[in-house]
């Protein structure tokens, strides 16, 4: 039947429904090397849910709006995308988990702009939806292993750095616009010498007229080495070199790398062919590829319409970065501690079981492609060390701009305080300590032998950002299927 | 200057008791411990020298204690670090790195510089201790 109950024959001329045309089968098993999408679909009233995962289905695959023959000189139902499972969302009335296979002949090899342009494509303005969302993705070891991967990954990242055995510790300078190339590289420095790893360029600093991205680089890679001179360890600043052709990155890239910098830093505003260029550019290099994911809230924040923020994840897993933000859960943005707790599953581990109650539909493989150290940044502090250590683990970057640049005993105390209030939450944990009992007394005994971070529990150590996350799971074990 | 190296090097130096307790953990994941001793420790020095070969198949840290004691012993006046080593598939790589000695004296790192065209600086960090032969680094006796 079509929309207006009319059955057709398949190949009679006109508008034919979706699930008629062959885009609903029930009966359909996913192969191994099937790409399945679980889309959350809002039909507008009175369209059948079923004929709305059909629909999502064809307008993401081969569907046009009417039959056409020219379908006929094709193996048709072997592009067709199959919608082959509908459920309702538990508590959310009108709104369907619509779950859908695609053939890997759909896509090409390593290129997530192709697998994106289909999958994303068309379907999200379709009008019979009111709203539509991609809520999870399962790439097929066959896909993912056209694909480069991170450029270095977490093992290779840490054997880079020489550090073992903790999360390493950042800060995003501060204020992101505005300072002069001079007073920028005193904070990379203030900052680094007083205990970080790393430093980081905020997103939308590029190369404004108060400060170029050349005296940038130049500036904050005086303040790196002379940190490295100060602590005999390994320094990094995220020199960011999205600019406004590739061409510019790569100018910009090259120029970090004659520098010595370990690291470089893109947006995720460059698009997705540009990220997949600087991680080709990165692991041919050497160089470490940071990604921020400047204006992803767009599309990830609301439940009923845009993509989650886990395929996100997934592909910015296959494009190659070694960093992503990946939330805080304790912190100023958005983030539920078990969605949050999905997306840096899908960073870090080998094989990731579904797991509905944190948003994973499927299970994914990732075929020993090396992991992407997720970055936890957003209105963090010392004060809640054993939170992030009991949520991350050792495998993160604690990013803490605010709460380092704004310490009252300037910058490097910061700094100091929070690797202190770190290296006294893992050593706690090892001993065996509870850290979410215990670790407010780790912190308030660490802070006794030492006063940067005395002073940084007695200005933040209360702070919270306690507001109910818009987004979280609704997946739930028993569904209930409409078809 | 305090050599910033491992995953405690902001805390007070670790007891023989504090230790004994990162390698019970260690050991308890089923991680071996290794021990290794260097006069040079320049941030981009990887190989330190090996105490011996890692300690496979340990359970208790005493023998772990022993074996730092015995290298404390030859080279008391050497950077002393333990390692714990995680070989599971996906990681086969060091899992845990901390200093169990450092030098009484500790004269730090020079930040050379070669000065390029259009600004650019090639840095390079050197170990003052280094300039002396291997072995003679930081303390005479």
């Amino acid at each position: 039947m079509d929309m207006n109950g009319e059955t057709k024959e398949r190949w009679d001329p006109g508008v034919q429904s979706y699930a008629g045309m062959g885009y609903w089968n029930p009966d359909y098993v996913p192969k191994d090397t099937d790409v399945l999408a679980v889309f959350r679909v809002t039909p507008q009233a009175g369209v059948d849910p079923i004929e709305a995962a059909a629909a999502v289905a064809g307008e993401s695959s081969t569907a046009t709006w009417t039959v056409v023959w020219t379908d006929r000189l094709t193996a048709n139902t072997h592009y067709q995308a199959k919608a082959y499972r509908v459920e309702e969302v538990p508590g959310r009335p009108g709104e369907y988990f619509a779950y859908i296979a695609y053939d890997l002949d759909l896509f090409e090899e390593g290129s997530i702009a192709n697998l994106t342009s289909s999958i994303i494509g068309n379907v999200f303005g379709f009008k019979p939806l009111s709203a539509l969302r991609l809520e999870d993705l399962r790439i097929p070891v066959a896909y993912t292993k056209t694909f480069q991967g991170p450029a270095h990954g977490i093992v290779m990242e840490r054997e880079m750095l020489n550090k073992y055995g903790r999360p390493l510790l950042g800060a995003t300078i501060k204020p992101k616009l505005g300072l002069s190339a001079r007073n920028y590289g005193r904070v990379v420095y203030e900052a680094c010498r007083g205990g970080l790893d790393f430093t980081k360029d905020d997103e939308n600093i590029n190369s404004q007229p108060f400060m170029r991205w050349r005296d940038r680089f130049l500036y904050a890679m005086e303040g790196v080495n002379r940190a490295m001179a100060e602590t005999g360890e390994m320094k990094g600043h995220y020199l960011n070199v999205t600019g406004g052709t590739m061409e510019q990155m790569y100018e910009r890239a090259e120029f970090a790398k004659e520098l010595g910098s370990v690291v470089v830093m893109i947006d995720l505003t460059v698009g997705y062919t540009a990220m997949q260029s600087m991680a080709h550019w990165a692991r041919t290099n050497g160089v470490l590829l940071h990604l921020h994911r400047a204006g992803h809230s767009t599309y990830t924040r609301q439940k009923t319409h845009g993509v989650s923020f886990r395929v996100i994840a997934k592909w910015s897993r296959l494009i190659g970065v070694d960093h992503v933000h990946a939330g805080t859960v304790v912190g100023k943005l958005e983030g539920d501690p078990a969605t949050t707790r999905g997306y840096y599953d899908t960073l870090r581990e080998n094989h990731v079981p579904a797991n509905l109650a944190n948003g994973i539909f499927f299970d994914q493989d990732w075929a020993s492609m090396p992991g992407v150290m997720p970055v936890a940044s957003g209105g963090i502090h010392a004060g809640q060390m054993h939170q992030l250590l009991d949520l991350f683990s050792d495998d993160v970057i604690l990013q803490f701009g605010g709460g380092t640049i704004g310490h009252p005993l300037g910058i490097a105390a910061g700094a100091e305080a929070n690797r202190v209030a770190l290296e006294a939450m893992v050593k706690a944990r090892n001993e065996g300590k509870d850290l979410l009992r215990e670790g407010p007394e780790v912190l308030r005994t660490a802070a006794q032998t030492n006063r940067p971070l005395e002073v940084a529990l007695a200005t933040w150590g209360e702070v919270t950002f306690d507001y109910t996350s818009t987004d979280a799971p609704d997946a739930v074990p028993t569904a209930t299927p409409v078809g | 200057m305090k050599l910033r190296h491992g995953a405690f090097s902001y805390l007070p130096d670790l007891t023989d008791d504090e230790i004994a307790a990162q390698v019970r953990y260690a050991l308890d994941q089923g991680w071996p411990v290794s021990i290794e001793y260097t006069d040079d420790p320049h941030p981009r020095n990887i190989y330190w020298e090996m105490w011996g070969l890692p300690m496979f198949d340990l359970t208790e840290p005493d023998g772990v204690l022993a074996q730092i004691n015995d290298c404390r012993a030859t080279f008391p006046h050497h950077y002393v670090r333990v390692l714990a080593y995680d070989a599971r598939l996906g990681r086969q790589t060091t899992a845990l790195s901390f200093l169990v000695q450092r030098p009484a004296e500790e004269p730090g790192f020079r930040l050379d510089r070669v000065e390029g065209s259009d600004r650019t600086q090639r840095y390079a960090v050197t170990s003052y201790a280094a300039a002396r032969p291997a072995g003679a680094r930081y303390a005479t006796g």
